[in-house]
């Protein structure tokens, strides 16, 4: 990768450029700044050092004036700067519509992921070059942080939340995948690799996958297993159609049905009650692991409304929300 | 009385330091003058210790593979230098010695408001650094000096309870010292000392001590919270069991954000004080100087959510820290320009503090330049987590307030000792920490873009050069710092003796015998005019 | 011992030590409300995550006992109050008298938390050792509700327990004539930090027993 001497890592995506734009724009107002002041206190120490002629300081004005113009005028640069910074963040957290989602669940000390098509890897990521790709990530102890240098970007990975994390590789190749949030003995072990190829031979690669099943299907699977259907045939609310709906609470709230909400109702149903329904739905923390839970959603997601009429009338929720997937707001689910 | 020969000649006047020699007279003082020295004892011992640790550090990250350390002892050596350098050495450091020492002296006062709390606060800070050393001796911690949840409630098998034990206790003495210091300057200034005739390390220790008094209850709250999550499993930070991890990093940093202005304001302080000295002149805009101090320790509670940029909090929330860490920039940018504006039309000499203080201008400069690029969104993202912010917080910690540290105890340390220290040794291992600094962590900004993580035992082979050449400067370090522990221990009992006010400095402390008399001041003194009062030549600048 | 006649060595006359110990509580009391604070911040955070569970958990408290434990709090700071009068007129044994009195109601209180404390024990509810005395789906949000509960009253009731001791050494000192209408610094500097923890407990009763009222 990179040879110690060089001052920039490589840089594989649009953002990556966009990053070290603005962190060369700092280094040289940094430089500046720093050389006038080592240069100003260089003159004054010289010309003002003790010396014969010179034993008693000068009266020197003080003036308010002044002081209101350096504190004034580095407000205005930092102002620029944050400004200029924000943009960036804002973009970052804020993934197309189109994006190709991954699941990522991060472990003591390894990546695990997996494609809706049901490949699976482990802290090796191959992802389409020049598309769009999302990263929905979650911890099963830990938290750990995917830290992928080339692409300039980072997330930390919580136990129990779903974070997200998007990117678009410029150059096809392969880049470092690090863990950058100190997670026990071999935190600095826990990296990969990131291969960003050709669509066309990342359709190729996908359809090379040990399984044939997509991860929806997996997730049939383990509903089966757990045997879900038993209520949501029948005294569970039905789940068809239930991705990205609005779901009325109990409590008089109401919610948008997205991955961290299918997650909680598995893991923790008591605390939303789907409203006109009994909390009688038990916890499955401990029969899925985060994987099958991701699986699960990737089900739910793909259970279609049923033809109208045939919905029971206690249905919760009804109009489909548009697909305004990721408001910023899904940060900090 | 008779005294030992090696205190002082014996016709020298009676002062703090000969009256008494038991060691009842040393461990049961309420002298403020002597329990400073306690302070100083105890921190060099810690920092030594820390140093130790960092030592191994950059040993073990002279090559990429792991080879001195096991990958546990790594991350309990990363730990352990953090927490004692933090909570056991810089915290303490100048507020406890240096404010000890001076602030009854410049306020004119015969001792701190409650002199048997002062000693409380040492004994409290001895009983917490030696549980936090025996957690060190039985095993270490590995949590790193954030303890992030739920890896230390749940995950770590390293002995996290003692290790917050010892950090809560030593929270008190803390909260102690800055209370007296608050009370102190508010109650005890000297008839005629009015707020703005005070000289700039009392409002800087005043600062300091509003952040000590207000932010650690918090810090003590929230480790007695991880410890019972961690020993009974209660679950408030375990999403296990509805808690959730960034309550512990939102309650921890609004802790440590505020704390790190503890350990940069008494620095600005003494820096003001030596700026001023050794250029004859006035603090050049004395009252916005002042009033930054105040304005940082405001600022200070305004911004922990910066270093959560990544951690998954809102996008909104994000923005809000960023903006204020900006603001936060200011009153430093105001301290810096007037010290500059001090230095011009002054009379220059350049005595080893002179050297330090002229060094911290410019390491502080580097360093909270860097924090910008960190308040920045789009950089921080990159970089968090990275040894870009490990150089970023030693440059203002080591470059800044060690160095201010360094500079101040050989300011003062004639009124300390009585005595003066060899000046050319102090000028020469300012020097070998200057450079040794810049070698040591400049070349971590670098490491840090191009993305190595902080808390790493092994790294990838490109990073290996940089990493040599931080492990060459911390050696060069290692001799700057070890010198003067040589050098002042010698001239304490052997340096030649020093006058009043070897320096000729303003401000009360320099107005009283040195080492000064038990009792401070033959009669409490009274003042007529403002601090900084040097002799001018009305004569127009060129 | 008698009432001093000179203040202490470094002071340089009695107004300057009582401002100085006065603003001392005072500042004292500022951490205070910062330690109490970061609970509350957590417990706020949590409360608005499950309003539901909050409620639960409150249930879980008898509402009676915490509104006698604060009509007793309530009446030991008006004895508190009484004891300072009597400092300031320099009557020591109406001192002896209200601070007896006080002490008494503040054993009072914590005699009724040790009950409580009792009750939440015979029926499992003690997260971390036994939390089986509530059964239903939003068991852990409710244990949550059930540890600040615990956290914040035994963190009170430290504070209660500091205050009698300091309370009983003020009494004998008073019993001693140690203080006098000029030199009776500490008797009011233990009323403020005895208000203090009584306000306190004002804050935690709502927070604590009453969730579910207002719904
Ligand atoms: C003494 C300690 C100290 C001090 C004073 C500071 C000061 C500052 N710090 Fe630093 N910081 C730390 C200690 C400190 N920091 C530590 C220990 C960490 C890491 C903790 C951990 O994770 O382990 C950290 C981490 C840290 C982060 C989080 C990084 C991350 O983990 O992602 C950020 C982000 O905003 C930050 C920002 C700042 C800023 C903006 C300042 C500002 O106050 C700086 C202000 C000063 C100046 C700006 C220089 C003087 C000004 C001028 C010369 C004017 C120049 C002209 C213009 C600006 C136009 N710091
Ligand atoms: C607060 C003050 C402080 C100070 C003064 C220092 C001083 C130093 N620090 Fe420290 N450092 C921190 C605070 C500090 N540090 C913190 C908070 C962290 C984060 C920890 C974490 O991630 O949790 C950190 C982390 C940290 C790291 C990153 C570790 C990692 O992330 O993997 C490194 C690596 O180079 C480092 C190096 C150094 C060096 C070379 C010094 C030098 O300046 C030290 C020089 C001093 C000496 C060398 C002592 C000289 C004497 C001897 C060597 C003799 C030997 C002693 C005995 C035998 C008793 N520090
Ligand atoms: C004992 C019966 C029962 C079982 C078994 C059960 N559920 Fe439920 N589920 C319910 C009920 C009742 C509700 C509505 C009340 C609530 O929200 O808890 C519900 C709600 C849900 C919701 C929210 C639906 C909405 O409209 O918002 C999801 C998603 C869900 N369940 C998924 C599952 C999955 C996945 C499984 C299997 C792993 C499962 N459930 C097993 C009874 C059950
Ligand atoms: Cu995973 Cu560090
Ligand atoms: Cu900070």
């Amino acid at each position: 990768m990179t040879s110690g001497l060089d001052l920039l890592p490589q840089a594989a995506s649009a953002n990556a450029q966009i990053v070290d734009q603005l962190y060369l724009a700092f280094v040289i107002a940094s430089v500046v700044i720093v050389a006038a002041i080592f240069l100003l206190i260089l003159v004054f120490v010289v010309r003002f050092r003790r010396r014969e002629g010179n034993l008693v300081a000068r009266r020197v004005k003080e003036s308010t004036l002044i002081e209101i113009a350096w504190s004034g005028i580095p407000l205005l640069i930092l102002m620029g700067a944050f400004v200029w910074g924000a943009k960036i963040y804002f973009d970052e957290a804020v993934p197309p519509a189109d994006s190709t989602e991954i699941y990522v669940v991060g472990k003591q000390w390894m990546w695990k992921l997996q494609h809706p098509e049901g490949n699976r890897e482990i802290n090796e990521l191959h992802v389409p070059a020049g598309r769009p790709v999302k990263l929905v990530m979650t911890s099963e102890d830990v938290i750990h942080s995917f830290f992928i240098p080339a692409f300039r970007i980072k997330q930390d990975v919580l136990p129990g939340r779903y974070t997200q994390l998007w990117f678009q590789a410029s150059t096809e190749g392969r880049f470092p995948l690090l863990c950058a949030e100190f997670c026990g003995t071999n935190h600095s072990r826990m990296h990969g690799w990131v291969y960003a190829m050709a669509p066309a031979e990342y359709q190729r690669w996908l359809s090379g996958g040990e399984t044939g099943e997509t991860m929806s299907e997996a997730g049939q699977k383990v509903f089966q297993r757990l045997a879900c259907a038993t209520c949501h045939a029948r005294d569970g609310p039905p789940l068809q159609g239930l991705y990205r709906r609005r779901v009325p609470l109990s409590d008089g709230s109401v919610v948008l049905a997205d991955d961290a909400y299918i997650r909680r109702s598995i893991v923790d149903p008591a605390s939303q009650i789907v409203q006109g329904y009994q909390p009688i739905m038990p916890t499955f923390s401990g029969n899925a692991t985060e994987e099958e839970i991701l699986q699960l959603i990737a089900y739910i997601r793909s259970l279609k409304n049923l033809p109208p009429g045939s919905l029971p009338a206690n249905t919760p929720g009804g109009e489909q929300s548009p697909n305004d997937d990721t408001g910023p707001e899904r940060k900090q689910q | 009385m008779t005294q030992p020969e090696w205190i002082a000649e014996p016709q020298s006047p009676p002062s703090y330091l000969n009256d008494g020699y038991g060691w009842r007279s040393w461990f049961l003082t309420t002298d403020h003058k002597r329990i400073a020295l306690l302070y100083l004892l105890s921190i060099t011992g810690f920092f030594f210790l820390g140093g130790f640790f960092a030592m191994m550090i950059r040993l073990e990250l002279l090559t990429p593979q792991p080879d001195l350390l096991q990958s546990d002892t790594y991350n309990r050596f990363f730990t352990m230098h953090g927490v004692i350098m933090v909570w056991f050495f810089l915290i303490p450091s100048i507020p406890t010695v240096l404010g000890n020492f001076l602030v009854p002296l410049m306020v004119g006062a015969k001792d701190l408001a409650f002199p048997r709390l002062n000693l409380l606060s040492w004994y409290l800070f001895m009983i917490g650094g030696i549980v936090a050393f025996s957690a060190i001796v039985i095993g270490g911690v590995d949590t790193g000096w954030t303890f992030y949840t739920p890896y230390s409630t749940t995950y770590s098998n390293s002995h996290v309870l003692w290790m917050a034990l010892g950090i809560f206790i030593a929270g008190f003495s803390s909260i102690i010292t800055g209370l007296n210091f608050i009370i102190t300057i508010h109650t005890m200034r000297a008839p005629g000392l009015t707020w703005f005739r005070l000289p700039l390390f009392l409002w800087s220790t005043y600062s300091t001590s509003l952040i000590l008094v207000l932010a650690t209850p918090v810090l003590a709250i929230t480790l007695v919270l991880m410890g019972l999550e961690r020993a009974f499993g209660i679950g408030i930070f375990d999403p296990a069991l509805g808690g959730d991890p960034l309550l512990f990093q939102h309650l921890f940093w609004f802790y440590s954000h505020p704390a790190v202005y503890i350990m940069i304001l008494p620095g600005l302080g003494v820096e003001s004080e030596l700026i001023s000295t050794f250029s004859r002149r006035n603090v050049f805009g004395y009252r916005y100087v002042a009033m930054a101090s105040v304005a940082i320790a405001v600022f200070s509670f305004l911004v922990w959510g910066h270093h959560l940029f990544v951690a998954g909090q809102s996008v909104y929330i994000a923005l809000a820290f960023s903006f204020l860490s900006y603001l936060i920039a200011i009153p430093s940018a105001i301290k810096i320009f007037n010290w500059m504006a001090t230095l011009y039309g002054g009379s220059i000499s350049f005595e080893t503090p002179m050297l330090y203080a002229l060094f911290f201008i410019g390491l502080f400069t580097i360093g909270g330049l860097t924090g910008l690029f960190l308040a920045a969104l789009g950089i921080d993202v990159h970089v968090t987590d990275t040894y870009f912010v490990v150089a970023h917080f030693h440059y203002i910690m080591v470059g800044g307030m060690v160095v201010a540290y360094l500079g101040g105890m050989h300011f003062w340390w004639p009124k300390i000792s009585g005595r003066m220290y060899p000046e050319r040794f102090g000028q020469v291992s300012a020097f070998l920490i200057f450079i040794g600094f810049n070698l040591t962590f400049f070349p971590q900004f670098i490491l840090g873009y191009l993305g190595m993580p902080r808390r790493y035992h092994t790294y990838a082979e490109g990073f290996q050069t940089l990493n040599v050449m931080s492990t060459a400067g911390a050696s060069i370090l290692a001799v700057g710092y070890v010198l003067p522990l040589f050098y002042l221990g010698w001239s304490f009992f052997r340096g030649p003796l020093a006058p009043a006010n070897p320096w000729g400095a303003t401000g009360l402390e320099w107005k009283t015998a040195s080492p000064p008399p038990t009792e401070n001041f033959e009669e409490t003194p009274v003042v007529t005019e403002e601090t900084y009062r040097f002799p001018v030549r009305e004569e127009m600048l060129v | 011992m008698s009432s001093n006649v000179y203040p202490a060595a470094h002071f340089r006359s009695f107004d300057q030590q009582h401002e100085a110990s006065e603003l001392g509580m005072w500042g004292f009391l500022c951490t205070e409300i910062l330690f109490f604070g970061g609970v509350l911040c957590g417990y706020t955070m949590y409360r608005l995550l499950y309003p539901q569970a909050w409620v639960h958990g409150s249930e879980l408290n008898s509402l009676w006992l915490g509104a006698a434990m604060t009509v007793v709090l309530l009446a030991s700071s008006l004895t508190m109050a009484l004891a300072v009068r009597a400092a300031q007129l320099g009557q020591s044994k109406a001192i002896v008298v209200f601070l007896a009195a006080t002490i008494a109601l503040g054993v009072v209180f914590l005699a009724l938390k040790g009950f409580e404390y009792y009750g939440h024990w015979v029926h499992h509810l003690v997260p971390g050792f036994n939390f089986s005395g509530y059964q239903a789906p939003d068991h852990p949000q409710v244990a949550l509700f059930v540890v600040f509960y615990f956290f914040l009253t035994l963190l009170h009731a430290v504070h209660m327990i500091i205050g009698v001791g300091v309370l009983s050494v003020i009494a004998i000192l008073a019993h001693r004539n140690r203080f006098s209408a000029i030199d009776h610094g500490p008797v009011e500097i233990a009323g403020l930090y005895w208000h203090f923890v009584d306000i306190v407990w004002l804050f935690l009763f709502p927070l604590l027993y009453l969730v579910g009222a207002h719904q």
